[in-house]
C-alpha cells in the first residue's frame, strides 16, 4: 500500500476538507449575495437577513410537508427542491409587505443608514418570534430522496484506498444550484436593462432619478432577488445540514465577514467573500494529524492533531479574518461598495 | 410669442428663507442660455427650480405650450428636459455605454440610432464603449455626462457649471460640443462660473444677484456692457 | 406634554407596574424585578454614553458583559492551587509567548518597509507562535482540566470578595475596549457594528470554551456573596427580634403559642429573602446614583459638550482641529467599563457563572431597544428604559400565556392547536420587543424621556 499514502492523503483532504467546504462556501456565497445587494440598493446592513434565511427555510419546510402529505415527490430529488418556488414567492410577499409597512418609511424620510440597520434589529425580532412561532425553535430535518452520490465504503472497496470518499447528494445539488443561481443573477445584473438600472440606482441614486429609473420598482426587485437568493441558501443548508432558528440566526455573522471580506456591495466580492470564509472555518479547524501520517515517514509523524484552531472555534474564524481585513484592507477583497 | 421654454416669477427655496424671488428665465431652441453671477446668487437653484427638484411657492413653467409645474422631475425628463448636474452626473462604475442605456431608460424604442450619433458627437467614447466611466479622464467623464443627458433626445438641456475643473484647453472642446448640439435644435440653459467664456458662446444671458434677475441681454452685449464686466466678469 | 413633566410621570407609572407585581405576585418577585431593572438601567447608561453621546453603534454589549462576569469568577473564586501547581508555568509561558508574538506582529507591522521581508516575518512570527502555545498551551490545560473536574478543573481565581470583581470588571472590560476600540473606531458606523457583533461572539466562544479560565459550559456556581445569606439571617438574634417587632401586632392577634410561633416562623422565612433581595438592591442601587452621577457630570463638562459637538457634526468638529478618534475611543472604553461593571453585578445577582447563557437578543438587542425606547442621550431615559424593557420582557411571558389561553378559550384541553399555542407563547415576547422597537422607532424616535437640547 506504500503508493498509494498520497492518494490516500489527497482523498482524506477531499472527504473531509475541500467536498465540504465547497458546499458550505456555496451556500454562503447565495447568503452574502442577498446581504450584498441589499446593501448595494437600499444602503443599510440588514441584520434581519439571517432571519429572512430562516423564514425563507421554513416556508419551504411547510410546503414540503404539504407535498409529502398529497403523496408528491421528485423522486431521487429532495421534495423541498419542489416546495422552493413557492416558499420563494411567500417569502418575497411578506418581504415586500415588510418593506411597505417599515422601510419604506425610512426611505422617504432618506433616514440614515445606521437608523434602518437599527429598524432592520426590530424586523429581526419580529421574525424571530413568527419563526419560532410557526415551527418552533428545534432542530428539524427535511431532507427525503436519496442520501449519497458517492459512499466512503463503495469508493474504498472500487479503488482499493484506504480512505474514503463520500459525496452527499445535497453537496452536489447545492453546488449546482448555486452555480446557477449566480450566473443568473450576474447576467441579470449585466446583461438586463433592469439589472443594469438597479446597478446604475446602486451607484448613482439621484442621476439614476434624473435618467427616469424609478426607485420604488428597483426596491421591489432587489427584495425579490434577495428572497430568492436567501431562502435558497437557507433550504440548501438545511437540506445538508438541518433546520434550527438559532443556529440560522448565527450565519449572520459569516454572512457579513463574507460580505465584508469580499467587498460589501459588490456581489463578486460576496461569492469570493462567501468561499474564502468557508475555507478558511474548515482548513483551520481540520486536524491534519492523519494527512501528515500519510505524507511523512514515521519518522518524522506528528504527535499533536496538527490543528490550527479548535472546532470550538470555528465561527469565530470568520471574524478574525474579518478584523484582519478591516486593519489590512478594508474595502475589501474586490473594492466594493456597489453592485 | 412666448419662448420654447418660458419660466417666468420663480420663487421658492429648499423650506427656509426662499433662495430667488421671481427669477424669470426663458429659453428657445436652437439658443444657449448661460446663467451668471456671484456665488450664492442662486444660479442652480434656479435650475434645480427648472427641474423640479425644489418646489416653488410661485411662478409658471411652459414648456412647447404645456404648462409642466406641477410635473414630478422624472415627468420632465420624460417632457423632454435633460439635465447634467455638476458633480456625480455619470454611473462611475457602468460603462460608458451603460451610461449611455441608462439615459435612454425610459425609452422604448431602439437606442442604436442614438448611441451612433453619440459616438460621431463624441468620438473618444466610441473607443472607451467598454470601459467604466470612473476610469476616464475628467474631460472625458464631463462628455460622458453630457451624451448621457442627450440619449432621451432632450428638446431642452440644461448643464450645472459643466466647466468646473477642467483645463482651459477642455472646456474649449466642451463649449464647442455645446455649440454643435445647439445647432442641432435643442435649447441649452447653462449655469457657469466662468462667465466670460460661457458668455462668449450664449445668445442670451441672465445675470442673478440675490435670487433676482439683475442684468439681462445677449451674450455680447453682456459682455460689453461696463456695469456687469466691473461687477462679475473682473473688468 | 410638557418635557419637564415626563420624566417624572415615568417613573411614576413605573413605581406603579412594579407596585401592582408587589400586590398580585409577590413582593419578592417584584423585588427580584428590580434588581435586574437596575442592572438592566445601568448597561443602558453605558451604550448611551456610546451611542446618544458618542453616536458609536457598540453591538458587543452581550461580550462585555461577559467580561464582567468572567471577572466576578477570577476576583471571587478561591484559586485552585493543585492546579497552579501542577500547570501554572505552562499557561504563563504559553501566555508569555502569545503576547510577545502579538507585539512582534505589531511590530513588524508597522516598522518593516519591504513588503516580502514583512509578509515572511508575519508568517515566521504566527508559525512559532503557534508552534510554541501549542506545546505549552495543550498539554496544560489537560492537566487543569483533569483535576476534580466535577468540582473545580479549572485554575480559579483570587479569593477576594467579590465585591472588588465589581471595579476590576471596568478595569478589564476597559483594557479590552480599547484594544476593540483601535481596531474598529476608525470604521464607518455599520462596520463598527459588525466587528463588535462579531467580536463580542469571539468573547463568548474563548469564555464557553476555555474550561481552564472559566470551566466553560459546566459553568461556576456557588460564588460569593457580598450579602449575608438567608439561611444566616433566619439564625440570627437581631433579625429574629427585628420580625417580631414589625409584624407585633399580626402575631399578638393569635391566641395560641404554638401556632404564634409558626406564623413567626414562615414570615421569617419570607423575609429573609426580601431582606437579602432588598441589600442587593440598596448595593446596586448606589452604584447606579453614582454611575448617573458621574456621567452627567462629565457629559456637563466642557469633554462632554465637544463629544456631543462631534456627534451632531463630525466634518465640522474635525475642520476644528478636534481629534474625534481619540475622543471616540475615551468614550467607546467609558461606556464598556460600566457594562462591564453591570456583567459583573450581574453574575454577583445570580451567584454563578453560565456561558452558555449569553445571547445577542437578551444580552446586547435588548440593551439596545432600553436606550432608543428611554431616550437616546437622556441618561435618566435610559435608566428608564432599562427598567421598563427589562419589566416587559419578564412580564411579557405570564402575559403571552394568558393571552394564548384566550385565544385557545374554546378548544378542548388537548387540542393540538391549543398546546401549540401555550407552547409558542414564550416566543411572543420576541415580537412585542420587536413591535415596540419599531413602533418608538416610528411614532417617537426621540424616546419617553428627550435629549435636552443644550442652549448656549
Amino acid at each position: 500500500m506504500e503508493d498509494f499514502e498520497f492518494i490516500n492523503a489527497m482523498v482524506l483532504l477531499a472527504n473531509f476538507v475541500i467536498v465540504p467546504a465547497l458546499s458550505y462556501g456555496s451556500q454562503l456565497a447565495l447568503a452574502t449575495l442577498s446581504l450584498t445587494i441589499i446593501y448595494g440598493v437600499l444602503r443599510f446592513s440588514n441584520f434581519a437577513q439571517a432571519d429572512w434565511m430562516s423564514f425563507g427555510t421554513m416556508a419551504t419546510i411547510l410546503f414540503t410537508w404539504l407535498f409529502q402529505s398529497a403523496g408528491i415527490s421528485a423522486g431521487i430529488l429532495p421534495t423541498a427542491l419542489l416546495a422552493l418556488p413557492f416558499a420563494i414567492i411567500v417569502t418575497a410577499l411578506f418581504c415586500l409587505l415588510i418593506d411597505r409597512s417599515v422601510y419604506s418609511f425610512y426611505r422617504k424620510q432618506k433616514s440614515q443608514p445606521i437608523v434602518l440597520m437599527i429598524v432592520s434589529v426590530g424586523v429581526m425580532f419580529i421574525l424571530q418570534a413568527v419563526v419560532r412561532f410557526i415551527i418552533g425553535p428545534n432542530d428539524r430535518k427535511f431532507f427525503d430522496g436519496e442520501k449519497y452520490i458517492v459512499h466512503a465504503l463503495d469508493f474504498k472497496n472500487y479503488f482499493g484506498l484506504e480512505e474514503g470518499l463520500t459525496i452527499k447528494s445535497t453537496q452536489l445539488i447545492t453546488v449546482v444550484v448555486a452555480l446557477v443561481a449566480m450566473i443568473s443573477l450576474f447576467y441579470f445584473l449585466q446583461k438586463t436593462k433592469l439589472g443594469k438600472s438597479m446597478r446604475a440606482y446602486s451607484n448613482n441614486e439621484d442621476l439614476a432619478l434624473l435618467s427616469g429609473i424609478n426607485p420604488e420598482k428597483i426596491v421591489i426587485v432587489t427584495w425579490i432577488i434577495s428572497s430568492i437568493l436567501i431562502t435558497t441558501a437557507g433550504v440548501l443548508y438545511g437540506l445538508d445540514k438541518s433546520f434550527k432558528p438559532f443556529t440560522y440566526f448565527n450565519l449572520l455573522l459569516p454572512m457579513f465577514a463574507a460580505a465584508i471580506v469580499g467587498g460589501i456591495g459588490s456581489p463578486i466580492g460576496a461569492v469570493i467573500g462567501g468561499y474564502v470564509i468557508a475555507f478558511s472555518e474548515i482548513t483551520l479547524t481540520y486536524a491534519y494529524k492523519k494527512f501528515f501520517v500519510y505524507l511523512l515517514p514515521e519518522s518524522l509523524e506528528p504527535s499533536g492533531l496538527m490543528q490550527v484552531l479548535s472546532t470550538d472555534y470555528k465561527f469565530a474564524i470568520s471574524f478574525i479574518i474579518l478584523v484582519i481585513v478591516l486593519i489590512v484592507r478594508p474595502t475589501g477583497i474586490v473594492r466594493g461598495k456597489i453592485i | 410669442m412666448t419662448k420654447f421654454l418660458s419660466c417666468t416669477n420663480m420663487t421658492g427655496g429648499y423650506g427656509g428663507e426662499d433662495i430667488i424671488h421671481g427669477c424669470d428665465i426663458e429659453v428657445d431652441r436652437n439658443q444657449i442660455v448661460v446663467i451668471v453671477g456671484p456665488n450664492g446668487a442662486g444660479k442652480s437653484t434656479a435650475m434645480k427650480a427648472m427641474l423640479g427638484m425644489i418646489s416653488l411657492k410661485e411662478g409658471s413653467l411652459i414648456l412647447d405650450s404645456s404648462d409642466i409645474s406641477k410635473l414630478t422631475p422624472q415627468d420632465r425628463v420624460a417632457a423632454g428636459i435633460a439635465f447634467v448636474p455638476q458633480t456625480m452626473n455619470i454611473f462611475s462604475e457602468l460603462t460608458v455605454e451603460e451610461n449611455l442605456e441608462m439615459g435612454a431608460f425610459l425609452r422604448e424604442d431602439s437606442v442604436k440610432e442614438t448611441i451612433e450619433e453619440i459616438y460621431n458627437l463624441f468620438p473618444a467614447m466610441k473607443d472607451k464603449r467598454n470601459q467604466l466611466a470612473g476610469e476616464l479622464s475628467g474631460g472625458q467623464r464631463q462628455q460622458v455626462a453630457v451624451s448621457r443627458a442627450l440619449m432621451t433626445r432632450p428638446k431642452v438641456l440644461m448643464l450645472d457649471e459643466p466647466t468646473a475643473g477642467v483645463s482651459p484647453i477642455v472646456m474649449k472642446e466642451i463649449f464647442e460640443r455645446i455649440i454643435t448640439i445647439k445647432n442641432s435644435g435643442v435649447a441649452i440653459v447653462i449655469v457657469e462660473q466662468n462667465a466670460k467664456q460661457a458668455l462668449n458662446i450664449a445668445d442670451f444671458g441672465y445675470v442673478l444677484v440675490g435670487g433676482e434677475n439683475k442684468f439681462s441681454g445677449e451674450g455680447q452685449a453682456l459682455l460689453n456692457n461696463q456695469e456687469v464686466r466691473k461687477s462679475f466678469l473682473g473688468g | 406634554m410638557n418635557d419637564e413633566l415626563r420624566a417624572p410621570i415615568a417613573f411614576a407609572i413605573m413605581g406603579i407596574l412594579l407596585a401592582i407585581v408587589g400586590f398580585t405576585q409577590s413582593w419578592s418577585v417584584s423585588l427580584s424585578v428590580i434588581n435586574l431593572c437596575i442592572i438592566s438601567s445601568i448597561m443602558a447608561i453605558g451604550v448611551n454614553l456610546q451611542w446618544g453621546y458618542g453616536g458609536l453603534f457598540n453591538a458587543g454589549v452581550m461580550g462585555f458583559t461577559a467580561l464582567g462576569g468572567l471577572t466576578a469568577v477570577l476576583v471571587s473564586h478561591d484559586p485552585i492551587y493543585e492546579a497552579w501547581d501542577k500547570a501554572g508555568v505552562g499557561i504563563v509561558i504559553s501566555t508569555i509567548i502569545f503576547v510577545l508574538s502579538i507585539t512582534a506582529l505589531l511590530f513588524v507591522f508597522r516598522n518593516i518597509e519591504n513588503k516580502q521581508i514583512r509578509n515572511t516575518l508575519i508568517i515566521l512570527i504566527i508559525v512559532f507562535g503557534l508552534i510554541g502555545i501549542n506545546n505549552f498551551y495543550g498539554p496544560s490545560i489537560d492537566i487543569i482540566e483533569s483535576i476534580n473536574p466535577a468540582k473545580t478543573g479549572f485554575l480559579g481565581g483570587l479569593g477576594l470578595p467579590i465585591i472588588f470583581s465589581w471595579l476590576i470588571a471596568a478595569v478589564v472590560a476597559g483594557l479590552v475596549a480599547w484594544v476593540i476600540g483601535k481596531i474598529t473606531l476608525r470604521l464607518r458606523s455599520d462596520y463598527l457594528a459588525i466587528a463588535t457583533l462579531g467580536i463580542s461572539e469571539i468573547v463568548i466562544a474563548v469564555v464557553k470554551h476555555e474550561d481552564w479560565l472559566s470551566r466553560g459550559v459546566k459553568n461556576v456556581s456557588g460564588l460569593d456573596r457580598p450579602v449575608p445569606y438567608e439561611i444566616e439571617l433566619q439564625q440570627s438574634e437581631w433579625f429574629l427580634n427585628l420580625i417580631e417587632r414589625i409584624n407585633f401586632s399580626k402575631l399578638e392577634a393569635i391566641q395560641s403559642l404554638s401556632s404564634r410561633q409558626d406564623l413567626l416562623n414562615d414570615l421569617v422565612i419570607d423575609s429573609s429573602g426580601i431582606f437579602v433581595k432588598l441589600c442587593y438592591a440598596g448595593l446596586f442601587f448606589s452604584v447606579l446614583l453614582l454611575i448617573f452621577y458621574l456621567s452627567q457630570l462629565a457629559l456637563n463638562s466642557p469633554w462632554g459638550r465637544m463629544l456631543r459637538a462631534i456627534r451632531d457634526n463630525e466634518e465640522a468638529a474635525s475642520a476644528m482641529g478636534k481629534n474625534i478618534f481619540a475622543q471616540h475611543l475615551q468614550i467607546f472604553i467609558i461606556g464598556s467599563a460600566i457594562i462591564g461593571i453591570a456583567g459583573a453585578m450581574l453574575t454577583t445577582l445570580d451567584g454563578q457563572f453560565t456561558p452558555g447563557s449569553y445571547r445577542p437578543l437578551r444580552f446586547t438587542f435588548i440593551i439596545w431597544l432600553m436606550v432608543i425606547i428611554g431616550g437616546s442621550g437622556n441618561n435618566l431615559g435610559s435608566i428608564f428604559g432599562g427598567f421598563f424593557i427589562w419589566f416587559i420582557w419578564i412580564e411579557a411571558e405570564p402575559l403571552s400565556i394568558g393571552f394564548m389561553n384566550m385565544l385557545a378559550g374554546g378548544l378542548e384541553y388537548d387540542n393540538p392547536l391549543r398546546m401549540h399555542l401555550l407552547g409558542s407563547a414564550a416566543h411572543l415576547r420576541l415580537f412585542i420587543m420587536g413591535l415596540l422597537l419599531l413602533l418608538a422607532l416610528r411614532f417617537m424616535p426621540k424616546g419617553v424621556i428627550p435629549e435636552k437640547i443644550q442652549k448656549k
